[in-house]
């Protein structure tokens, strides 16, 4: 029996195929748009997780600063590092590195590039996963001995050398000191704001003493501590705690002068980031569908004026208020409900657009089109139809069947 | 006729209908109506338009409720139903012919005879029913064509097959012939003729045509929401 009223909904759609194109079209952007905005957010946090996770598994931040009643807050230190690498007193501490970074300017002949230079510990490589294409890393008697040494990303090997091998051996200047390199780093991809690839890695003892001159000799910007696994990172970081307070002289009254962040604790926060960004986002294209929705209230009105005689005489013949009231509803939602379908794909299409792009000016971003999101949008479409339709469809069943039949 | 007089199946008693249109302006469209007709009779309805011939079709047909009086169908007092209700006396008793045939545009000849038994309390093969019907009014040939690949004469006849699919107690025709031709107007009658004489089908003709309304058994003539005494034939 619903199957005639399907079909006849389906007839009268189809019967005027460009006033229904342009009544779903709405819907169509709507549904399309939440589509879109979702697969992209979710394949942009994915691939934010995904860059910090790179970052190293199971490594805890060590930050200076720390509760705001803190006035006088102690530098971290390379003194605090090595404490931390104190295997006894931090038996669940795998590996530790002190971290610097600065702005340096790097030349070679006539080509001079403006870059970002970390200074650490051998250990920088295990802890964030950086990989070696050529020659090696930093040593632990560079670090002693304070080498002129440093380690270049690929796409700083190419503009200075034009070429990103063989470059093992030469000397480059940083700020008009000859640095010998050691190696090239591993291409990992980056963008305009971000690219891992274009910075320098050198001995953070050399980095103090020549790029960044402080004035208090051994302090360090910030601490990056791996766990030995990822059920320590908790033992970890209290161990942690515990040294630095030490180090740092801490009575028990007063609040730590420094700041443990471990991945999780970025990964939320970032994941926080986005899950906002994904609703604010899908938020504006929901405003879009309401406004598709109105669009359909708006033809299905017209179209219960244009039809008051047939209502008239589907009155006469029989058909009550619900009779009515079910052929418009079914009409609406399914006009929605292909607006839904045709916004699924555009949403889709959309998606994979964007990803394209996004890939092609190095952001890794592959939209992640989820099936509850498109199931959900589907029967949110629908249901859109169904509440937009609700009254034109109230306005053709209470039509007197006399007053319709007179209609002209 | 009046020894052994099976019941009317239409009966109606000092039926009045007042529209108001705001103010003081009422219109009295029927001034106490009253009369029978009986199974198998072909009656016509005449009158000059003004005279109430619409308001009292409406009435006969349940597309309209009265101010006062009481209307029986078929032994039904169906004066005092709710909208639904009459719905479901319209689908089930009345059989109606328009002016303008009313076919839904779109639809093939069996689905236009379709529409009343779907709306009906039993909807199982209802396009074998609709198919008899067609063959009925003379159109088994003509059974998936719509509307607009009909002559008028063969679009009125797929009204009349709607009208009668139900097997309804009387037929409505509202103006029957008003938009043909005389010839298919003519079959257009003897089509009704033959089915009131066949099939003891109660027809109530709704006209303004002095030919069409001699061709009933009676006429009724309406003046000024009254009928006129001594109309009968």
């Amino acid at each position: 029996m619903y199957i005639r009223v399907l079909k006849e909904a389906l007839t009268s759609i189809l019967s005027n195929k460009m006033r229904s194109f342009l009544t779903v079209l709405g819907i169509v952007i709507g549904v399309g748009a939440v589509i879109g905005m979702l697969s992209i957010g979710a394949g942009a946090s994915d691939s934010i997780l995904g860059q910090i996770e790179s970052i190293g598994t199971n490594s805890i931040y060590v930050m200076p600063g720390g509760d705001d009643e803190i006035t006088n807050p102690k530098p971290l230190t390379l003194t605090d590092a090595n404490a931390l690498s104190n295997r006894i007193r931090a038996p669940h501490i795998l590996r530790v590195t002190p971290v610097m970074m600065g702005q340096s300017s790097f030349s070679l002949g006539d080509s001079r590039i403006q870059t970002q230079v970390f200074g650490s510990y051998p250990e920088y490589t295990e802890i964030t996963g950086l990989e070696i294409a050529e020659g090696e890393f930093i040593t632990a008697s560079d670090v002693d001995t304070r080498s002129s040494v440093v380690v270049i990303g690929p796409d700083l090997a190419e503009g200075l050398f034009g070429r990103t091998s063989g470059v093992v051996g030469s000397t480059v200047r940083i700020n008009n000191f000859p640095y010998r390199v050691v190696g090239v780093a591993k291409a990992q991809g980056g963008n305009q704001f971000n690219n891992p690839d274009l910075q320098a890695y050198m001995p953070i003892t050399t980095m103090q003493l020549r790029v960044t001159r402080q004035t208090i000799p051994d302090q360090v910007q910030y601490i990056i501590i791996q766990a030995q696994d990822s059920q320590s990172i908790d033992l970890a970081i209290s161990e942690a705690q515990q040294v630095l307070r030490e180090t740092h002289r801490l009575t028990p009254r007063q609040g730590n002068d420094f700041t443990l962040t471990n991945q999780e604790d970025i990964l939320d926060i970032a994941n926080q980031i986005t899950n906002i960004l994904t609703i604010f986002l899908a938020g504006i294209a929901g405003i879009s569908l309401l406004v598709g929705g109105i669009g359909i209230m708006n033809i299905m009105l017209v179209t219960v004026t244009e039809r008051t005689n047939e209502i008239g005489l589907r009155k006469a013949l029989g058909a009550r208020k619900g009779d009515i009231m079910l052929q418009f509803l079914t009409e609406s939602a399914l006009l929605s409900l292909i607006g839904g379908i045709f916004g699924v794909i555009l949403g889709w299409g959309l998606a994979q657009i964007v990803g394209t792009i996004a890939r092609n000016s190095g952001t890794p971003l592959i939209p992640v089109v989820q099936i509850e999101v498109v199931l959900l949008a589907t029967v949110f479409s629908t249901l859109v139809g169904v509440f937009f339709g609700w009254y034109p469809a109230r306005q053709a069943a209470s039509l007197q069947p006399v007053d319709a039949l007179r209609y002209e | 006729m009046i020894e052994n007089t099976p019941a009317p199946v239409i009966k109606i008693r000092d039926l009045t209908k007042v529209f108001h249109l705001g103010g003081s302006n009422d219109v009295h469209a029927l001034r106490g109506v009253s009369l029978d007709i009986y199974p198998g009779e072909m009656v016509a309805i005449m009158g000059p338009s003004g005279s109430g011939k619409s308001t009292l079709m409406n009435m006969i047909g349940c597309l309209d409720s009265p101010t006062s009086g009481d209307y029986y169908l078929d032994g039904l007092l169906v004066s005092n139903l709710d909208d639904d209700e009459l719905a479901v006396v319209r689908n089930r008793k009345i059989g109606f012919i328009f002016q303008k045939y009313n076919l839904l545009a779109r639809a093939t000849a069996v689905e236009n005879v379709e529409l009343p038994l779907r709306y009906s309390d039993d909807p199982t093969n209802i396009t074998e029913r609709a198919i008899e019907m067609l063959q009925l009014v003379g159109l088994g040939d003509r059974l998936k064509h719509q509307p607009n690949e009909l002559s008028g004469g063969q679009q009125q006849r797929v009204a009349i097959a709607r009208a009668l699919v139900n097997h309804p107690a009387i037929i409505l025709a509202d103006e029957p012939t008003g938009n043909l031709d005389s010839v298919s107007g003519q079959e257009v009658m003897d089509l009704l003729l033959k089915l009131n004489r066949e099939k003891s089908t109660t027809i109530v003709l709704v006209t303004h045509d002095k030919d069409v309304a001699k061709q009933a058994q009676r006429t009724i003539r309406l003046f000024d929401g009254k009928i006129m005494e001594g109309e009968q034939r």
